[in-house]
């Protein structure tokens, strides 16, 4: 290169050294965590936008921050959705059980009823408020940390916990990691363990959605951490470029895995900000709101439907708990996290309002969470029946050939022969293994 | 449906006075054909709208299907597979066209993971049935970003199926199956012989498909079922088992040579067709077998242990592979690399001497 001659770049140079900015979290254990640096405006004071405007006049929302509950509890501004006391009891109710359930199956992975799981501690508004922000039949593509919208759509508990045990009711023969549910039937994706995949499937979705003339919306969840895959790109490349009928969720709960959001991009935009490069609308929200989750996902949902074009929305969140019970957070954040978080807890938020507002109180909130532990434990006394992980009461064993295409081609009937002859040499008792 | 159509040969169609024509009108044909059927086939890609495809595959089907039937994409192998496996969850037919195989790697995820996983993930709760339409192959001069044959990633993903028409009249029958089909199908289109049966010499001229037998494509729908071998030549001396481009160049040596060959076009490679490979080469004794991709860890690997697992004890032998090198596809020597006649010429000397 011609300002730099041979030899210029090995020693002695005059210009100042590179150095490279490996990204850092702001608190480690043992830190003392103080966010007093997030930027967490009053309830109310951000504006909504007509429904179908042009995602140039709404880029201030990709940086600002919807809330609707104030520190008074009360709903407050434009984004106010102005939902009726029962509708609000019956988010509060499947919040609730979204936690009770979580308790429950945490407690069956420690006690070995099956190999993982995954609580949403923190981020039940993100799934329950903004499914419930959703038609029904609207299709959802979720990530793993969204079983409250099974749960606002009505899929039975039970056959969550079947599907999680991997046992003989399973609806999905037990091919799935625990969580990976799959619900056609309550237009719910078939959940990969590959990140950021369901979102150009939905955005695809959603334009066979348009090319057919249905009025069917497609909505997507992704971890904040999983922005940085290529499938995110692609997918609001082609949402921008068809307008086609989706929104995506970006779950910012600020952790993927151990590494912090920064190892995402967080330090230098926001995750909604990313809409704006594509001329998609972008709203970040404040994610334990459980309003203003609503709010958000109702106003992209008309703007689908109205064939205004795609949405992303940030939730800008804290996940409460581990990644999965795989995962110690105590190895690499601060334990005071959890408890100093900002935004406070969804649920609590919730009830604190209905209780401002005279709709709820102290007796009736002890009564719902103690109606929903029940519920659970009932469910999983039931689906305990069908079997737990490793206990051999799973599927007959040939389904493991089955499906993988339409129908069996000579080389899968041969290896289906193949272990039909093992397992009777194995166990000629007949059976299976038992752990 | 249409089985007269289906058990028609090409040579009795060529007796009716029908239309001869080369597999980018073949390709054209069955797409045009599906996309008139079936109001749920969608096809699209980079190029593959106004303009047609860049190689003309899709030439005239946005104008006469409408832009949300064919249309472009971005530049994007992840966005228009994973898309695709989206609008199939939906209930629709999606063809997409990956520009040259040697782009697909970005979509290899969304083809791997998710469209080729979906219906064992979610018991059947949903399916992908996409057929990805991608040429692929050499000897146009295209270097190594365009003329790999990646038949073998796709071969070993388990709920993919892998399809290679080597000829017209074969390109739109199982085209038409392919997009029928309820699994997802990567349907590899040999651009070297787009528009003739090339013979493997790279210095003579190219003989057009219209001159050919299996140039002869009916109208209409008929389908070629997926899984069945075609027999290219019978004979008692050897079997040689191939695919693509290769059955012609295959073809042409054995002819020269005056080899009495039992040559099977296996077409599709997921699922094969064993049983007519069992049984050409129990006839036979001897077995070569010739694809274009690299060798190791290639197709012919996999035939060949199927050949030596089932028919040890007919082989006269060992079996053969002709292969291209374990090098990427040098653009200036790329008939350094190409398999052509003499590297087959040799393997064939080779099992014929015991």
């Amino acid at each position: 290169m011609a300002d730099r001659p041979d030899g210029a770049g090995e020693t002695g140079h005059n210009k100042p050294a590179l150095s490279l900015h490996v990204p850092e979290p702001r608190y480690r254990p043992g830190d003392t965590v103080d966010f007093s640096h997030l930027n967490i405006p009053e309830a109310g004071a951000q504006a909504r936008p007509d429904e179908t405007c042009d995602p140039k006049d709404m880029g201030a929302l990709a940086y600002d921050l919807v809330r609707v509950l104030g520190e008074d509890n009360k709903a407050h501004g434009p984004w106010n959705p102005n939902l009726d006391a029962e509708t609000l009891r019956t988010m509060l109710g499947h919040m609730a059980m979204v936690r009770a359930f979580d308790e429950r199956m945490f407690r069956g992975q420690r006690q070995g009823k099956t190999s993982f799981y995954m609580k949403c501690t923190g981020e039940e508004a993100t799934s329950v408020a903004a499914s419930m922000a959703l038609a029904s039949d609207d299709m959802v593509f979720p990530s793993y940390r969204q079983q409250g919208i099974l749960i606002a759509r009505g899929y039975p508990i039970v056959d969550m916990i079947n599907q999680i045990y991997s046992n003989k009711a399973d609806k999905l023969k037990g091919r799935q990691l625990p969580i990976m549910y799959s619900s056609r039937e309550h237009s719910f994706f078939s959940i990969s363990g590959n990140l950021a995949t369901q979102l150009p499937q939905a955005t695809g979705w959603a334009m066979a959605s348009a090319i057919k003339g249905d009025s069917r919306i497609a909505a997507t969840w992704v971890g904040e951490g999983s922005t940085a895959e290529g499938d995110f790109h692609s997918a609001c490349t082609f949402a921008t470029v068809y307008n086609a009928p989706v929104i995506f969720n970006v779950i910012n709960n600020q952790w993927a895995i151990s590494s912090f959001s920064g190892f995402a991009g967080a330090e230098r935009t926001t995750f909604a900000a990313r809409a704006l490069g594509y001329g998609l609308a972008g709203l970040r929200v404040d994610g334990n709101d459980a309003l203003a989750v609503y709010a958000a996902q109702r106003w992209a949902a008309n703007r689908a439907r109205a064939n205004a074009g795609p949405t992303l929305i940030e939730y800008f969140t804290y996940r409460a708990e581990g990644h999965s019970t795989s995962d110690d957070p105590s190895g690499y954040r601060s334990a005071q996290e959890r408890e100093e978080w900002p935004l406070g807890d969804p649920i609590m938020r919730l009830k604190n309002h209905l209780v401002a507002i005279g709709e709820w109180d102290e007796d009736r909130q002890q009564a719902m969470d103690l109606e929903a532990a029940e519920k659970v434990k009932a469910a999983t006394k039931e689906a305990e029946k069908n079997g737990i992980l490793g206990h051999g009461m799973h599927h007959p064993f040939h389904t493991m050939f089955e499906d993988v295409f339409e129908e069996l081609p000579w080389h899968l009937k041969e290896q289906a022969e193949q272990a039909t002859r093992e397992r009777q040499i194995k166990w000629p008792q007949g059976g299976g293994p038992k752990t | 449906m249409s089985t007269d159509i289906e058990t028609k040969n090409a040579s009795q169609a060529a007796e009716a006075g029908e239309r001869r024509i080369n597999m980018i009108e073949a390709i054209n044909d069955a797409l045009d054909t599906m996309l008139g059927r079936d109001p749920d086939v969608i096809v699209m890609g980079e190029d593959v709208g106004y303009f047609g495809g860049v190689f003309r595959c899709t030439a005239g089907l946005q104008e006469k299907h409408g832009k949300t039937r064919v249309f472009d994409t971005p530049i994007s192998e992840c966005g228009i597979i994973g898309v695709a496996v989206g609008m199939g969850a939906y209930g629709l037919r999606p063809v997409p066209e990956i520009q040259f195989a040697d782009y697909i790697y970005p979509g290899l995820d969304q083809l791997i993971s998710e469209a080729a996983r979906l219906r064992y993930r979610s018991a059947t709760d949903y399916i992908a049935p996409l057929t990805v339409r991608s040429p692929f192959g050499g000897g146009i001069f295209g270097g190594q970003t365009h003329s790999q044959s990646p038949e073998a990633i796709f071969t070993h993903v388990s709920g993919l199926k892998t399809v290679i028409p080597s000829t017209p009249y074969d390109a739109k029958g199982l085209l038409i199956s392919c997009i029928e089909d309820n699994d997802p199908v990567i349907f590899f289109e040999p651009k070297r012989i787009y528009n003739g049966p090339f013979s493997g010499y790279y210095d003579k001229p190219v003989e057009p498909w219209k001159k050919h037998k299996d140039s002869v494509v009916p109208e209409g729908y008929y389908k070629i079922p997926l899984g069945k071998a075609r027999h290219v030549t019978e004979g008692e001396q050897l079997t040689v088992l191939t695919y693509g481009t290769m059955v012609h160049v295959a073809e042409a040596v054995c002819r020269e040579k005056g080899v009495e060959a039992d040559i099977l076009d296996l077409r599709t490679l997921v699922p094969l067709d064993i049983e007519a490979i069992e049984a050409s080469v129990e006839k036979t004794g001897r077995c070569l077998i010739v694809h274009e991709a690299t060798r190791t860890s290639g197709f012919g690997a996999e035939l060949s242990a199927l050949v030596t697992e089932r028919c040890f004890y007919h082989l006269e032998a060992p079996v053969e592979r002709v292969t291209g090198f374990d090098t990427p596809y040098p653009h200036s020597l790329e008939w350094a690399y190409f398999p052509g006649p003499v590297r087959i010429g040799d393997a064939i000397d080779k099992i014929l001497k015991d």
